[in-house]
């Protein structure tokens, strides 16, 4: 799944505006991102200017 | 609540379409996400001085910097200076956007419209299976928008397009991704425009410097998405500050995507227009989408003053306005989507005897397209795919 780090993220939605399944959405300083909608397709990760966005396994991410 | 017209952002699109609406005498709603208009910024802020006056009397309060010229610096160093000496000459205006954005909204607002900030546009209202308003978060709290017409202007991350069934998702090679920092160095000229052309430099872009007066800069680098990867731009951004401004001090940070896809199919559906960077109408070539955006806000202002109080907005009466911006700004946008296709897969050899052959060139008081001609003329061989484009 799509892990975003938050003190990474310039909030500037490259990553929306790249997203085919509109699966991600920038709410003024965090971009919120719709778990049901994301492929993990990872298209939004190469695009992030500031290197916030990362796709990690499911494990990883709830620890 | 209802009106006749929502616009949804409030960039210098939205205002414009929201301020010639008002002014048309429609009851018009502009919504804006973020709690302060125009912040914050995205953009290095340079704009072209004659085609900002045909649209907005400048005012010294939103103008940061007043450009003599550009210089272009190849791979290898070489640079070239595309300048103005003569009296009267127009070139650019470096923009303070926190300032700019909120003065056109302002505008929008003495026009009568209604501003509404930190109200987020959440999905479409249908009625009979069309688009019917908005429904939006004002402080978190719901509220419903009708409205027979919804203008997207929500920039690169638009969803009032896909919500009316218009794929405006970009593909990697169509969109730069961008890091910009406002710089603080004495070594910065505050009368010239930089470009930064290469390879290692900015894959498939290029890095800027565009002075703000005072010794500070937005300097700031576009990559291509489909040659980036996690972080491109921030670290050749580190990369390049420390080659050319290794003492330049950071006053704030910036990041940003910017569409480069150049015309999408459609910009119109039942009840809905998209304008400026939600209709992917920055130039392909510079980047630059404020002037495109308030004349296509312009145009879907007029447009919208002229069928709401008729009733006639199903996508076959809209097309007049996909007609409108694409005879008029849509013509370099396309034009200037081809030449970036060739241009992005030029090697640094390339690059650099393309400046090597202005050499000698006059090129004061060139535009892009001027510059082009002037390119394809000294390289007919390499630039020979291009000529079909710039006649």
């Amino acid at each position: 799944m799509l892990s975003v780090n938050r003190y990474k993220c310039g909030y500037c939605g490259a990553c929306v505006g790249v997203c085919p399944a509109a699966a991600l959405e920038l709410v003024e300083t965090w971009i919120e991102v719709s778990s049901d909608d994301c492929t993990g397709c990872g298209r939004c990760t190469r695009i992030c200017p500031l290197g916030a966005l990362e796709l990690v396994k499911e494990a990883e991410a709830e620890t | 609540m209802k009106c006749d017209l929502v616009v949804v952002g409030a960039g210098p699109a939205g205002s414009m379409t929201a301020k010639v609406a008002a002014e048309a005498g429609l009851d018009v709603v502009m919504l804006e996400k973020r709690q302060e208009i125009g912040d914050p910024v995205r953009c290095a802020e340079g704009v072209s001085k004659a085609a900002l006056k045909k649209l907005v009397e400048p005012d010294p309060s939103w103008i940061s910097a007043d450009v003599k010229g550009a210089r272009i610096r190849a791979p290898d160093g070489t640079e070239i200076v595309i300048s103005e000496d003569r009296a009267g000459a127009e070139v650019g205006y470096v923009l303070e956007r926190k300032v700019f954005d909120r003065a056109l909204a302002q505008r929008a607002a003495e026009a009568g419209a209604k501003v509404m900030v930190k109200t987020r546009a959440l999905c479409l209202l249908w009625e009979k299976g069309v688009p019917a308003g908005v429904s939006a978060a004002f402080v978190g709290e719901n509220l419903k928008i009708e409205a027979p017409l919804v203008i997207g202007a929500d920039g690169v991350e638009s969803k009032v397009g896909r919500w009316a069934g218009i794929d405006t998702a970009l593909k990697p090679k169509d969109i730069e991704t961008c890091a910009q920092f406002l710089v603080q160095d004495d070594g910065i000229d505050d009368d010239y425009c930089e470009f930064y052309l290469g390879n290692e430099i900015a894959p498939g872009g290029y890095v800027w410097s565009f002075p703000k007066g005072h010794s500070l800069a937005n300097v700031g680098i576009g990559v291509l998405g489909s040659k980036a990867d996690s972080g491109t731009p921030i670290r050749l951004l580190r990369k390049f500050m420390k080659t050319n401004f290794p003492d330049g001090k950071v006053l704030e940070m910036m990041a940003g995507g910017v569409p480069v896809s150049g015309p999408i199919e459609a910009t119109v559906a039942d009840g809905v227009i998209l304008v400026g960077d939600a209709a992917r109408q920055s130039d392909p070539i510079t980047g630059g989408g404020i002037i495109n955006g308030m004349r296509a806000g312009v145009m879907a202002g007029e447009i919208a003053a002229d069928l709401v109080p008729k009733g006639e907005l199903d996508r076959k009466a809209l097309s007049v306005y996909e007609k409108r911006w694409r005879e008029t700004i849509g013509k370099s946008i396309t034009r200037n989507f081809g030449v970036k296709e060739f241009f992005v897969d030029l090697t640094d050899d390339d690059l650099n005897s393309l400046i090597h052959s202005l050499d000698g060139v006059n090129v004061a008081e060139l535009d892009l397209k001027g510059l082009l001609k002037v390119l394809v003329r000294q390289n007919p061989k390499l630039l020979l795919k291009l000529r079909h484009l710039i006649v």
